[in-house]
């Protein structure tokens, strides 16, 4: 982990209610895709932790839906202005237990760690596919990022307006595969963790305290026992996840 | 004695600044990031008999100036913080630490204070009362002046280290609970824990969180808890240690010249995790700046 001061590059709308926002700073700590970044913004006590899209040798690249107060100050900020963030949080996902055909599914603001994930396991020689997973045309974004990589992208809508109608899960029936890797809403990781043939890993989300293991106020309780969300997740191996409620 | 120095209960410290207990986990995770052996000393996570997983999530809700947590004292049980978590923070620490302890009868208090009060690295307990009796009708010990004092006689009958009692501020007077406690042989006083609080989500009408409450921290707090260290450091005769929104190097001198001998920093740590490193290498200037040579000599000067 480490604190560093960074510049805004670009914060643009992708859809109405979801943006990108590049920063420039240290990034150095930033060792694995899936892991995240944790923003301090003005007049908000705890800070924001925003999944890494992407990083290049000097900024991260987050892609943020606009949900609340804090989302809704980081929309408001322009280019040039100074955001404190601490970087090089999570344990990110491991690609040593990938495949050669590994499975990328996203759903909504869960697509954006997969797009790191799916160059680093490219440039390890894998061939990924990706599903997309949105409720409906004017919701989607980043579909030509992935193509741009050169993998085969699917796209799923819920209402059908777009690509495969139905849920991430039912494009993945028609897919080959032989491990998977997941990030977005619980229920699509319930249905997931029920519909996959094979084993992977799961990103998850819970509201945090600090982001960085102190506090635990993101605690869940896996098969291996009790982990950290922030510290020991936000990604936990297939075989480790009990389901609660 | 250094100019930031302070003796608690015997021990000095280098300097008065303690991250709280729930704030800093064991320690060797903040090791990685800077040299905590910086600090006073730190108290480390809430320890109780058996081990617990705490409360449903969300445990957390953010406030204006502050937060709310609800995590419901999650530790891996006495046993297994001497056998797994002590051993890999005595390798990163190596000044005596401070053992939290919580219980939910006073015989779980006696047991667990008796088990680490044995371990050398520890050099206080610091006994929070705020927990429910079940014994008692789910009533916090540390509402009534004879529950808290009955805690302290059964923990000071097997322990011989200081024991510091950590007092929660949701009671209507501070002052003879901690009186009680002093009357009871506790060798301090820390204050204050969390002030029970609450948040309601707008958009789904329901507590933010799951426990429906939790406790409120951070800056909004601070000035209640400098009102209730001047308060209970006027009243008794132990060393008080004072919390409760610290955030920076001049909040510490205020809760010094409120009366706390050393300062507890809690929620900071959880928004800058470099927080009491900060606080620390600030102290200088501020005392410069204030015209303070020695922090001992403002303890209680207001």
């Amino acid at each position: 982990m480490k604190q560093g001061i960074f510049t805004i590059a670009e914060n643009i709308a992708l859809t109405d209610s979801v943006m990108k926002m590049t920063l420039v700073g240290d990034v150095s700590d930033i060792t694995a895709s899936g892991q995240f970044i944790n923003i301090l913004l003005d007049g908000l006590y705890l800070r924001r932790p925003i999944s890494v899209f992407d990083r290049d040798e000097s900024s991260v690249t987050i892609i943020y839906k606009v949900v609340g107060k804090g989302t809704e100050k980081m929309k408001q900020m322009t280019v040039g202005e100074t955001l404190d963030i601490l970087t090089g949080l999570g344990n990110g996902y491991d690609l040593s237990l990938s495949g050669e055909k590994p499975l990328l599914l996203g759903g909504g603001v869960g697509v954006p760690p997969l797009y790191l994930l799916a160059k680093k396991l490219i440039a390890e020689g894998k061939t990924p596919t990706v599903v997309l997973g949105f409720n409906t045309k004017s919701e989607i974004f980043c579909e030509e990022d992935f193509q741009a990589l050169g993998i085969t992208t699917v796209v799923a809508t819920a209402d059908g307006s777009y690509g495969v109608k139905g849920f991430v899960t039912d494009a993945m029936k028609t897919l080959d595969y032989d491990y998977f890797y997941t990030c977005g809403p619980e229920p699509m990781l319930r249905a997931i963790y029920s519909a996959a043939k094979t084993e992977g890993q799961f990103s998850f989300e819970e509201r945090m305290g600090c982001g960085s293991g102190a506090c635990m106020g993101c605690s869940c309780k896996t098969v291996t026992g009790y982990k950290r969300i922030c510290k020991d997740g936000p990604v936990l191996r297939k075989e480790e996840i009990l389901w609660e409620k | 004695m250094g100019k930031m120095s302070v003796n608690l209960c015997g021990i000095e410290l280098d300097n008065p600044v303690i991250p709280a207990s729930g704030t800093f986990g064991y320690g060797y995770e903040f090791a990685e990031i800077y040299d905590i052996n910086l600090l006073g000393t730190f108290s480390f996570k809430g320890t109780t008999k058996d081990p617990r997983f705490g409360n449903p999530t969300p445990r957390i809700a953010e406030c204006t100036a502050g937060m709310i947590n609800a995590v419901g004292l999650q530790n891996p049980g006495v046993e297994k913080v001497i056998a797994e978590e002590l051993p890999k923070m005595r390798k990163v620490f190596h000044k005596k630490v401070m053992a939290n302890v919580s219980g939910f009868a006073v015989a779980d208090y006696a047991y667990t204070c008796e088990k680490l009060d044995k371990c050398e690295e520890v050099g206080w307990l610091e006994v929070n009362v705020s927990c429910p009796n079940v014994h008692g009708g789910g009533m916090s010990f540390g509402t009534s002046p004879e529950a808290a004092a009955e805690v302290v006689r059964a923990v000071k009958a097997v322990t011989t280290k200081p024991v510091i009692v950590k007092l929660s501020p949701n009671v209507t007077d501070i002052v003879a609970i901690a009186k009680a406690c002093e009357e009871a042989g506790a060798d301090g006083i820390s204050l204050i824990n969390t002030m029970l609080g609450m948040r309601i989500d707008l958009k789904t009408k329901k507590p933010v969180i799951a426990n429906t409450m939790g406790g409120f921290s951070g800056p909004a707090i601070f000035p209640v808890a400098v009102r209730m260290v001047y308060q209970v450091s006027h009243a008794v005769k132990i060393p008080v240690v004072g919390m409760g929104g610290v955030s920076t190097a001049e909040d510490v001198l205020e809760m010094m010249l409120a009366g706390a001998t050393a300062v507890e920093v809690g929620a900071a740590n959880l928004v800058d995790p470099f927080a009491c490193k900060k606080i620390i290498e600030d102290l200088p200037r501020v005392m410069e700046k204030y015209k303070i040579n020695s922090l001992s000599e403002i303890i209680g000067g207001c």
